[in-house]
């Protein structure tokens, strides 16, 4: 098993709770991985992405070579295009439909999402509505996390696990928000991909 | 024992807890700081008593560590590779003193200038000074490193780098613990005058420092750090140090390299190990993390003997950290790329924060200045760096910590008027108040802007040393009280802002102002904190 992800979006997004909690899964299914992010400058408001690496081999690079990726975890739509280079031929985009716009030339969204579906596998989402509808904005993430699940290779109980296991201290109603919000994004993508 | 999942920083702070340090000193700076933090917040280190709030700079950091030393207890000393040169005076110095205690210096490299202002290779630094290094290719060595440089420093009585770079410092792994080893007690040198450099002592201890470097090369040819690996194709051999070797190792996940290869974690240099690549195969590809070290050292000045590639030949780019596909290219191997990024996609560079007080310090600012012709703004090191980016464009340098002030005093020595100096509240005492003293000995026009948000916000908003003390310091140095001004950097103060900035500006002696809010960042996170204390009372 060997699955390469890179997650993109904009500092302050969260996409280090979704590394968090594959991360966990993974370690508890004995897999190797190696996680690298971004901390600094770029944290203020500027594109970040974190290279996840599972395997059940030792993982020798932090860095994902180019065009070996098997996924683009996106929470911010544009940015999950930034790193198409990262992606292999058969990788999957998994996106966040809802713009994230700090600064004055965004481009016109429809033509990001065109681009994005121009991919040969991808799961386009308003991850915010249906986070909205589960109960909190907040677990924006936990819906594009739950979208990329059927992709993953991991099983889906123990993706719950690991959210009970890293939100279970901030008491059962975050855990819950964080399950329903998981499960939303899971329903979507299954109905996508059918 | 147990395994945990951690960043490259980490496994350092958690081996530096594990191998008995009793304290740990640095300044905040990226790639370093998340060491130090960790040893803050880990409750195993509060129960050990380890010595761990931040330092003024890398220099104050880095003595308080040799004097920890000094008496016999293990200590670490953490930077980012510009503080080095900062703490440089003390680094080359503590290679002659030695050390007693052990002691570790984690220097962490930026190559590709994430979040810096150059790529240095703390190697370097290193060899001038004639430190031992350790170079960890993964988070496990990192963490076997430390325990292994605390063993060394205090065999060898010397101060030993622990050389990270940024893909290291910061990605998570598994790490395995080892053991944990009680402090030192109390023990200083048996030799009272080994930290005295008068010149008569220094020429003896210089002397013992350069005998060390035998049986510190013995270390590098028998510790098992420096590996050799055998292949049969033996046209071209492959010297690969730090993570250099994990891109190496990247290319053959699913096949066997067929050349030789060596790699590098420790120096000095293993001679023995480095003859034998080199007498086996009839090339050298030589892949190091940083500046061309190893292979420039091979290929000499007069480059007469076996054909190296790598940076300075041009296999490999001479600038910027390395990646798989880098390596696989130097090795003529299949490169592999997606499909190319679509051309809508724009840049996102970072940005001040929504809210961020320096905003408002810089519009405050640039109406003022509106008046004058543009390039008179010496900037400093921090998040109010970004007010050099649209829509701002308010600063005009970004040197090195502390320089926003005396690059303005030297401007305005040569006539420039006004000349303003932009610093933060951190920087401002990690290395602005030499600076200052400067300014007021000469009674140099400038107006000087420390900008005060109560902490050091770059790197995630540790606590600021000068906190709730900046006028009593300014005015301590010899600043008129009356040009030192306080002012509130909000739109709704604006105009009220801008004739304090004005008559300061007209001001022919050392002004101060001192716009003071807040950090976005820290204010939501402080009262979520005073909630909690609220609600425990």
């Amino acid at each position: 098993m060997k699955k390469d992800i890179i997650l993109a979006g904009v500092g302050g997004q969260g996409i280090l709770s979704i590394a968090t909690v594959i991360g966990v899964a993974a370690v508890n299914l004995g897999l190797h991985l190696k996680q690298a992010e971004v901390h600094g400058m770029s944290q203020r408001g500027g594109d970040v992405q974190s290279h996840l690496r599972l395997s059940d081999k030792e993982v020798m690079s932090d860095l994902i070579p180019f065009g070996k990726a098997d996924m683009i975890i996106s929470v911010e739509p544009m940015e999950s295009l930034r790193y198409l280079p990262y992606l292999s031929k058969e990788g999957w985009i998994i996106a966040n439909s809802k713009p994230f716009i700090n600064f004055s030339n965004y481009p016109p969204i429809e033509n990001v999402i065109n681009e994005i579906k121009a991919q040969h596998h991808n799961v386009v989402l308003d991850a915010d509505k249906i986070a909205r509808e589960s109960g909190s904005l907040r677990s924006a993430n936990m819906v594009i996390l739950g979208a990329a699940s059927p992709f993953l290779d991991i099983a889906f109980e123990n993706l719950e696990e690991s959210i009970r296991f890293i939100f279970g201290k901030k008491g059962e109603d975050i855990v819950n928000v964080n399950l329903k919000a998981l499960n939303a994004g899971r329903d979507f993508a299954v109905d996508v991909v059918k | 024992m147990q395994k945990l999942v951690l960043l490259g920083d980490e496994a350092i702070a958690q081996a530096a807890i594990d191998a008995g340090i009793s304290g740990i000193y640095a300044y905040p700076g990226t790639p370093s700081t998340e060491i130090t933090e960790y040893v803050q917040h880990s409750k195993e280190a509060k129960q050990k008593g380890i010595r761990s709030n931040w330092s003024s700079n890398e220099k104050t950091a880095y003595e308080s560590a040799l004097g920890m030393s000094y008496t016999g207890k293990r200590t670490m000393v953490c930077m980012k590779h510009v503080g080095l040169n900062v703490a440089a005076d003390a680094f080359v110095n503590s290679a002659i003193t030695g050390a007693n205690g052990g002691m570790i210096v984690v220097a962490a490299d930026d190559p590709s200038m994430h979040s810096s202002q150059n790529e240095q290779d703390s190697r370097i630094l290193s060899k001038f000074a004639f430190i031992p290094v350790l170079e960890p290719v993964n988070q496990q060595e990192a963490y076997d490193m430390v325990h292994y440089g605390f063993d060394i420093s205090e065999k060898y009585k010397i101060p030993v780098m622990l050389r990270i770079t940024t893909r290291l410092a910061h990605s998570r792994a598994g790490v395995q613990r080892k053991d944990s080893r009680e402090q030192n007690e109390i023990s200083l040198p048996k030799n009272l005058t080994q930290f005295v450099l008068l010149p008569a002592i220094a020429r003896k201890q210089y002397k013992v420092l350069l005998e060390k470097q035998v049986p510190l090369e013995a270390e590098s040819e028998t510790s098992g750090f420096n590996k050799y690996f055998e292949g049969e194709n033996k046209k071209l051999g492959i010297i690969a140090s730090g993570i250099g070797y994990n891109y190496l190792m990247e290319n053959y996940v699913d096949s066997k390299c067929s050349h030789p290869v060596l790699k590098i974690s420790q120096y000095p240099l293993p001679h023995k190990l480095i003859q034998k690549i080199a007498k086996e195969c009839d090339e050298l590809l030589i892949l190091e993390e940083g500046f061309p070290l190893i292979e420039e050292m091979l290929k000499g000045y007069l480059n007469v003997g076996l054909k190296i590639q790598g940076r300075l030949s041009g296999e490999v780019p001479r600038d910027g950290e390395l990646n798989p596909n880098i390596v696989a290219r130097s090795l003529g191997l299949t490169d592999t790329i997606g499909n190319p990024i679509p051309s809508l996609v724009t840049p996102r560079p970072p940005s001040l924060c929504a809210g961020c007080p320096h905003i408002d310090s810089y519009l405050d600012l640039n109406a003022v200045l509106a008046e004058y012709t543009p390039g008179r703004v010496f900037a400093d090191i921090g998040c109010y760096t970004l007010g050099a980016l649209p829509p701002y464009n308010s600063v005009n340098s970004c040197v090195d910590m502390g320089a926003s002030i005396t690059m303005a005093k030297g401007a305005s020595d040569a006539g420039l008027r006004p000349a303003v100096a932009v610093i933060g509240d951190s920087t401002f005492t990690h290395s602005g108040i030499t600076g200052l003293l400067d300014c007021v000995n000469d009674k140099t026009p400038v107006t000087i802007f420390i900008l005060d948000n109560a902490t050091t916000g770059m790197t995630g908003g540790q606590t600021s040393a000068a906190m709730g003390r900046l006028e009593d310091i300014v005015k301590g140095l010899g600043v008129e009280e009356e040009h030192i001004n306080i002012l509130n950097p909000m739109r709704r103060y604006h105009e009220e802002n801008m004739k304090v900035i004005q008559d300061e500006l007209n001001y022919e002696g050392v002004s101060v102002i001192i716009p003071r809010r807040e950090c976005i960042q820290t204010i939501g996170k402080h009262k979520k904190e005073a909630k909690a204390k609220e609600e425990a009372k």
